[in-house]
């Protein structure tokens, strides 16, 4: 029962990430229409930005600012540089283009920061463990994150919902011609929608990275969780990708942890350990699939698209 | 227009002194005498690297029947090599070493792979279809990696390439690189039979206006999905191959960037085009084998390139030979 | 033949608190060229979707020649013969105007599961195409990319197409949409000569263009049939004249809304 508490937070811990990398992933696509298969590098970035700070200053919590906002200005950098000039181009060549901006920045991180990896160390006070229930102690860490992650959220949602910004946000996902219309101005609009996205992404790769270590590559194994996550939630959707991204972490979590022990009970010793961590992994893309047959539009597809 | 662009939808033969079929006929024949410039020389490493591209290549053509005539995006397309590679690899291990049966059977469950997922995904366009097809490829990888028997993340050796009852000798380099030949062009034939079939044209109606093709009275759907499984089919094959030409097979050559991999070479070559798979593929692998020897971090090179040929080609390079007609 | 080839009974849709269709009840003969009109936003196009079947109604019913379509996706109404034509130019770019008109008279014609033949050389397909074609005046253009024809060739086109099915009935959608005054006039001298073997549903603001062709008119104004009847019946009408043709008297290319 205590494990069964301690794997639920760890799977709200997963969503809350994912829900970081979602967010940013969704309202890039939902605004301006861009595959970004790059979105995994930025949280790369991100942890690689918060390792080096924090060996610099030697302090943690300056190191995630620092890092944050190399990922904001990295983002809006890369959005003037190579970004923007592929709007126009269909979603095809997108992919192309942002692919090439993947090997190039896994390369990049190779030459400046070795192909060794970097760990980020926690400060004390994050080490310990704490009573959150009787008899269940979790890791601060851990807490801080979801903690932090949901604060996120809400500041999210608040900007969306109640801003000027918010509101432009809000209209591009589900009109684009609309904001053209209106004359704001759409390139810095976009520049900073990208950036803000970056950011995201820069921050969920710095709380990520004590937890697993700072290597060249990361970005890449999360960033399908991430797609996974939009699909189930639908594409443009802020609300969805939380929602999603909860889902799904919890499933992915709960599955690995629980599931090849189920199997264990139904099939033979030999099936289950063949098929235990197969099938774990494939849980939530198994959700993925029911979701695609069911709703293929996902849980809260943005308006008018 | 962009790099992914209308397609020369008229698959016939133009004019024999045209710049393009020059190229590619000039292209077919130092492939084909290759091997007798491999044995001359001794480059031996020449013959491998080629028949690694040919193999690619049918990948590509594969790839090109749906993303390039029937405009779905698969960035799952490497999935296939690796089910192809694996029931070669899994067949060998238990004991099952007639080429006869493990090709079938590759071309089999990558074509029942191919049904499954397309069934799913075709449900969906666009940005979703990219995505899907990359979360169901990332899926049958971990899929591998837990497959602990048949040494999950660390692959598994194919000590006897696919028997073929004394026919033929795939241990020959020279003989199993004019087969990897010999089924590239019959790919290409495939295709170029396919696409301009009625078939084939209900295929690129779907691509070119789907909301028309259903409103004329065709139900797209079924049609795209049978032609998502013939080039997963196909694809698996190439996979088989693979698995043959490295004696091995492991989880990444299934890994989404492997997929990544195959588009560069169908968007590289020219989407649409019966070649220019072939042509994506030379240029993409022959341009990574020489920057690794010029420098220590070749994506730095690469990517940037990718970026660039993104942003700014037109039908790729076969669509450069052709004056960029469709640009 | 059955006395009323498409019985539409109490259509109604509603997209959240807009309620383009509003029970919609109609009957069209055989033969007849009936033409719906009414101000923009009234409902046409999604009328048009209804029928067609891109969208499905919350209440009501469709019967084409008796059978109950109510619940058939669109290809399976266009096999049964029910074509349409686009409001907006919706061919195959890159395709010759030969080739796209082709392809409507292919999914007529048997199945599609044919993978080796060059679909091209068919004159089962080929045939009916040119023949297509030359009804509507477009003969010579057969070869040519669809991108390079003019926008009056490319409506003709679109008629060619829905015609090329060989439809029971045809439903255009605002078929002089963007057209000049002598290709309109084309236009209908074009489909007048379809007048008796085809059925037509007609949609179009060209009033000129209405009352040359139209057997019978029903009126339509936010989602509900306020009139139905013969031309001259309908001119007099005062409560149609007050909703859509307005003060202008009687026909006007497009009155006030074109």
């Amino acid at each position: 029962m205590l494990y069964f508490i301690e794997q639920c937070l760890n799977g709200a811990q997963l969503g809350m990430l994912l829900f970081l990398l979602a967010a940013g992933l969704t309202l890039v696509f939902g605004i301006m229409d861009l595959v970004n298969l790059a979105h995994g590098s930025l949280y790369m970035l991100g942890a690689y930005f918060a390792a080096t700070f924090a060996v610099l200053t030697g302090s943690f919590v300056l190191a995630v600012i620092l890092a944050v906002a190399a990922s904001l200005i990295a983002g809006m950098v890369l959005e003037v540089v190579a970004i923007r000039r592929l709007y126009e181009r269909g979603h095809l060549d997108q992919v192309l283009g942002t692919f090439g901006l993947l090997l190039f920045f896994n390369e990049l991180v190779r030459l400046v920061w070795g192909p060794a990896g970097m760990t980020l160390v926690l400060p004390h006070q994050m080490l310990a463990a704490v009573q959150i229930m009787p008899g269940v102690y979790y890791p601060v860490y851990r807490l801080v994150i979801i903690l932090v992650a949901l604060a996120v959220a809400a500041l999210l949602y608040f900007v969306v919902m109640r801003t000027r910004l918010g509101m432009l946000i809000r209209a591009g996902a589900s009109n684009r011609e609309m904001i053209g219309a209106l004359g704001i101005n759409i390139k810095l609009l976009y520049t900073l929608v990208f950036g803000l996205g970056a950011a995201l992404a820069g921050f969920a790769g710095v709380m990520q990275a004590p937890i697993l270590t700072v290597q060249i590559g990361m970005g890449e194994n999360i960033l399908i969780l991430a797609f996974v996550v939009i699909i189930i939630g639908g594409i443009g959707s802020i609300r969805g990708a939380f929602v999603a991204a909860i889902v799904v972490g919890l499933i992915d979590t709960l599955g690995r942890a629980f599931l090849p022990d189920m199997l264990h009970h139904i099939l033979s010793t030999n099936a289950a350990a063949t098929l235990g961590p197969a099938l774990s992994s494939m849980s939530i893309y198994i959700l993925m699939a029911a979701i695609l047959v069911f709703r293929p539009e996902g849980l809260f597809p943005a308006a008018g698209r | 227009m962009t790099a992914s662009a209308h397609p020369s939808l008229d698959a016939r033969p133009e004019s024999l002194l045209a710049p393009r079929t020059v190229l590619t006929g000039a292209l077919l024949a130092v492939l084909a005498l290759l091997p007798l410039y491999a044995m001359l020389s001794g480059n031996s490493f020449a013959l491998t690297l080629f028949t690694r591209v040919l193999i690619l290549a049918i990948g590509a053509v594969s790839l090109n029947l749906i993303m390039g005539y029937g405009g779905m995006v698969s960035f799952g397309h490497a999935a296939y090599l690796g089910i192809g590679g694996y029931a070669v690899g899994i067949l060998a291990k238990e004991g099952v070493g007639s080429g006869l049966v493990q090709w079938p059977v590759a071309i089999a469950v990558s074509a029942l792979y191919a049904l499954v997922v397309g069934a799913l995904s075709l449900r969906t366009r666009g940005v979703y279809f990219i995505m899907i097809t990359l979360a169901f490829a990332q899926m049958i990888y971990y899929v591998a990696i837990g497959l602990d028997r048949y040494g999950g993340d660390d692959g598994l050796t194919i000590y006897r390439r696919s028997q073929f009852g004394g026919v033929i000798d795939l241990n020959n380099k020279t003989l199993f690189y004019y087969l990897c030949f010999a089924l590239l062009l019959a790919s290409i034939y495939l295709v170029a039979r396919i696409v301009n079939s009625r078939f084939g044209l209900v295929i690129q109606g779907a691509r070119s206006n789907d909301r028309r093709m259903r409103a004329i009275g065709f139900p797209t759907f079924r049609y795209k999905l049978v032609c998502f499984v013939i080039a997963g089919a196909l694809c698996g094959l190439a996979g088989a191959l693979l698995a043959n030409q490295t004696n091995f097979i492991s989880p990444a050559l299934m890994h989404w960037t492997r997929s990544g991999d195959l588009i560069v070479m169908a968007v590289l070559g020219g989407l649409g085009s019966l070649f220019g798979p072939l042509i994506g593929a030379v240029a993409f692998l022959l341009l990574e084998e020489g920057l690794s020897r010029v420098t220590e971090y070749p994506d730095l090179i690469l990517g940037p390139i990718l970026l660039l040929v993104a942003i700014y080609v037109h039908g790729g390079i076969d669509g450069l030979l052709a004056g960029r007609r469709n640009g | 033949m059955a006395e009323t080839l498409l019985q539409i009974e109490g259509l109604t849709k509603r997209f959240g608190g807009v309620v383009p269709a509003d029970a919609i009840s109609l009957d069209i003969a055989p033969g007849e060229v009936h033409a719906i009109i009414g101000p923009n936003g009234a409902g046409k196009t999604t009328l048009i979707g209804l029928l067609s079947g891109e969208l499905a109604p919350q209440q009501g019913r469709i019967r084409f020649d008796g059978e109950d379509i109510t619940r058939l996706p669109v290809y399976r109404r266009s096999q049964l013969g029910l074509a349409r034509s686009f409001q907006i130019t919706s061919l195959f770019r890159g395709f010759t105007a030969l080739d796209n008109v082709a392809l409507a008279v292919q999914a007529h014609r048997g199945h599609s599961f044919r993978f080796w033949r060059d679909a091209r050389g068919e004159d089962e397909l080929r045939k009916p195409a040119l023949a297509a074609l030359t009804r509507v005046g477009l003969a010579e253009r057969a070869g040519m990319r669809i991108e390079r024809l003019s926008h009056g060739e490319l409506r003709q086109l679109e008629i060619a197409m829905a015609l090329s099915a060989q439809p029971r009935l045809l439903l255009l959608d605002e078929p002089m949409a963007g057209l000049g005054p002598e290709e309109s006039a084309q236009m209908v001298l074009m489909l007048r000569q379809l007048k008796g073997s085809t059925t037509i549903l007609l949609i179009e603001h060209d009033m000129e263009a209405v009352f040359a062709l139209a057997d019978r008119l029903t009126v339509l104004v936010y989602g509900r049939i306020i009139a139905s009847g013969d031309p001259e019946t309908i001119r007099a009408d005062a409560g149609v004249r007050q909703a859509y043709l307005g003060e202008k008297d009687g026909a006007g290319q497009g009155g006030r809304h074109g």
